[in-house]
């Protein structure tokens, strides 16, 4: 993919969570939409606040379980059944209930695969490249103790000048501008 | 420790008199620094390379056991007939079981939402990696043509052949081999945001570069954060039916045999129970040098301690319901076969096993850990895990050996005595899982930095201004 030029976004850093949950709600009420918060640990009034309410992941692990219970289930079914039957102790072919734990462990299995690697994906991860690690002040703060809101070149809305004197508004430690 | 201590003591709430989760003082930027520096520090640790180095050459038994025995075979242990299942079982369910209880602290207790847990749940969770490790090794070695070991696979041979589905060592292939993916999908996931912490905070080159390639390019976005929150709930609900079902698997082997001992519907909870009881003895066996050795006392304090003593004093009174449940089972049952089992267990000519098992999983801990005084105390906490490691292991000796030496027929009696090989093996993992478990603390942050920064004052909300206050 071509690097794209310009400016990706703005992005403001401030010191508390409370700070960055204000501005973002604010931003959100003034119509912001491309905007997105970066916070050291899980701040779930952030995402409340940018209006990211459900997401899919419990969904796709839904299906990852069904697909290993199934899956496992019918190939237990095939094996003793049709591909390689044996009888001990006259015992039924199709002896449900001792294919139940085997089914049991890949539903888990699936389920588990499923949400960790559906939550990557749907986070666009892993990327090896992001225009966020450009801001000089990003990495010093982002994953330690400082809280990001960056409003994004790509909203409707975004005007360079408008937008740092908006961000500005909210008293942030510093306000930066993003190069891809 | 005199009682007016307490009242003074900074490190305990005064309204409860209850030691706090986290010590006073604690920062976002402090805690990452004392978590992070223990990885970053170019200067390892003498004291590090003399524990590495000791486990190292413990692992090297296990290395030259390994050998002979793939040269020789099972042979040179000390199984026979009729104690044909000895210390590769024995060692397989001990190690196992320990692994449990990293599972618990990281799922059930997440689930419960206990947040203490997030101190210790990170090396708690590398503690189940590594026993499941050790652990696996034992059947590996044990089927005697290890090379031949894939045939527990279902997978297309060339002869035609299939598993066995209806047999509960063939559930054990499939439940350990997701117990461990599981495992390891949930401990790497969890560290995800500390590798991007990592990768922040490296100064050289190559740790920019390593802990960037592992941090997968996280960046802290809420959405990401959002999705992150979901499939690690997601995971822990998975992995605590799935921690449940392993050792009922595992019990299942023993339970669906004949044989006096074994054969009993109170092994799958009893199992569990068991597993959970060593595993917090062995998070503390883990947890107290530790943070000792890297001061992380402010982090990992007292409280912890005291909550794991008082899992350890439930699952406990547990497993001692399970061995009452064994002996009156064995008269009520009215079984001859059993009646016999139970007494040879405790008066036969093994029986100082269970006598060492009953002294050191029921009489010292279940006795003393009702005092708060003693859960608090570092020393003898420690003494205790190591009190309960012991008792565990005789556990799994006595369900093994005691049930199989003397079964029904008395002229097919035998004995069973482990060999130098046997202990070598023993032994060995224990050094491997040292040299491991080393390894990862040298290497990767052993405790959830974005987990703690949730817990500290200034992950508190406030009102503008008082904000600034506050931190």
């Amino acid at each position: 993919m071509a690097a794209r030029e310009g400016i990706y976004g703005l992005l403001a850093e401030f010191d508390t969570p409370g700070d960055l949950i204000r501005a973002a709600q604010q931003a959100r009420k003034d119509g912001w939409r491309r905007m997105d918060c970066y916070t050291p640990y899980p701040v779930e009034e952030a995402a409340e606040a940018i209006g990211f309410h459900r997401n899919k992941v419990p969904l796709i692990t839904l299906i990852g379980g069904l697909m290993g219970l199934v899956a496992m289930f019918l190939f237990q079914v095939w094996v003793s059944v049709w591909a390689y039957p044996l009888n001990i102790a006259g015992r039924p072919l199709y002896s449900w209930p001792a294919f139940i734990v085997p089914a049991y462990e890949w539903t888990i299995l699936f389920a588990g695969l499923s949400a960790a690697f559906g939550m990557l994906a749907l986070n666009g991860l892993p990327a090896l490249y992001h225009p966020l690690f450009n801001a000089p002040n990003f990495r010093d703060g982002a994953t330690t103790d400082k809280f990001f809101l960056c409003l994004e070149a790509l909203d409707p809305k975004f005007d360079l000048a408008e937008a740092k004197k908006y961000l500005q508004s909210f008293e942030p430690v510093s306000v930066v501008e993003v190069e891809y | 420790m005199a009682s007016g201590e307490l009242k003074d003591n900074p490190r305990r709430d005064p309204a409860t008199g209850e030691y706090r989760v986290i010590a006073p003082g604690q920062t976002f930027l402090s805690v990452t620094e004392k978590i992070t520096r223990i990885v970053l520090t170019p200067t390892t640790p003498l004291g590090w390379f003399a524990v590495f180095g000791i486990g190292g050459a413990i692992a090297t038994l296990f290395l030259v056991a390994v050998t002979w025995l793939f040269l020789v075979g099972v042979g040179i242990w000390g199984i026979t007939q009729p104690v044909a299942w000895g210390f590769a079982i024995i060692n397989f369910v001990w190690w196992i079981g320990i692994g449990h209880a990293g599972t618990l602290i990281s799922a059930i207790l997440l689930l419960f939402k206990q947040s203490w847990r997030n101190s210790i749940n990170r090396f708690a969770e590398a503690m189940t990696i590594f026993a499941v490790v050790c652990a696996g090794m034992f059947p590996l070695i044990h089927v005697g043509r290890p090379w031949l070991a894939y045939w527990m696979l279902p997978v297309p041979l060339t002869m035609n052949v299939w598993p066995q589905f209806r047999s509960p060592l063939m559930w054990d292939v499939f439940a350990v081999s997701t117990y461990a993916t599981i495992s390891v999908v949930f401990w790497y996931i969890g560290m995800v945001p500390d590798f991007g912490t990592m990768r922040d905070r490296a100064e050289s080159k190559f740790a920019k570069y390593a802990y960037g390639l592992c941090s997968l390019g996280w960046r802290g976005s809420v959405r990401h954060w959002s999705r992150y929150e979901t499939a690690s709930l997601l995971l822990a609900g998975l992995a605590t039916p799935l921690v449940l079902s392993v050792h009922t698997v595992i019990s299942f082997d023993f339970a669906v045999a004949v044989l006096s001992g074994w054969h009993t519907t109170i092994f799958p909870p009893y199992f569990v129970a068991g597993a959970i009881y060593s595993g917090f003895a062995m998070v503390l066996t883990l947890a107290i040098p530790l943070r000792k050795f890297y001061h992380l006392e402010g982090l990992v304090t007292e409280r912890h301690i005291d909550n794991m003593g008082k899992v350890m004093l439930a699952t406990g009174f547990i497993v001692a319901y399970g061995y009452a449940m064994e002996v009156f089972m064995a008269w009520y049952s009215g079984s001859h076969w059993e009646a016999f089992m139970m007494w040879n267990r405790m008066f036969g000519p093994m029986g100082w096993a269970y006598w060492v098992l009953v002294t050191c999983n029921l009489a010292i801990p279940l006795t003393t850990l009702w005092s708060r005084k003693l859960r608090t105390s570092i020393p003898f906490m420690f003494f205790i895990s190591i009190v309960v490691n012991t008792g565990m292991w005789f556990e799994r000796f006595v369900i093994v050996v005691t049930s199989l030496y003397r079964d029904f027929l008395p002229s097919s009696w035998g004995t069973y005595r482990a060999t130098k090989w046997d202990y070598m093996t023993y032994v060995g993992t224990l050094g491997l899982f040292t040299a491991l478990f080393l390894l990862f603390v040298r290497f990767l942050p052993m405790i959830p930095m974005s987990e703690i920064r949730m817990m500290l004052p200034g992950a508190k909300i406030t009102p503008k201004k008082a904000a600034e206050a506050g931190d």
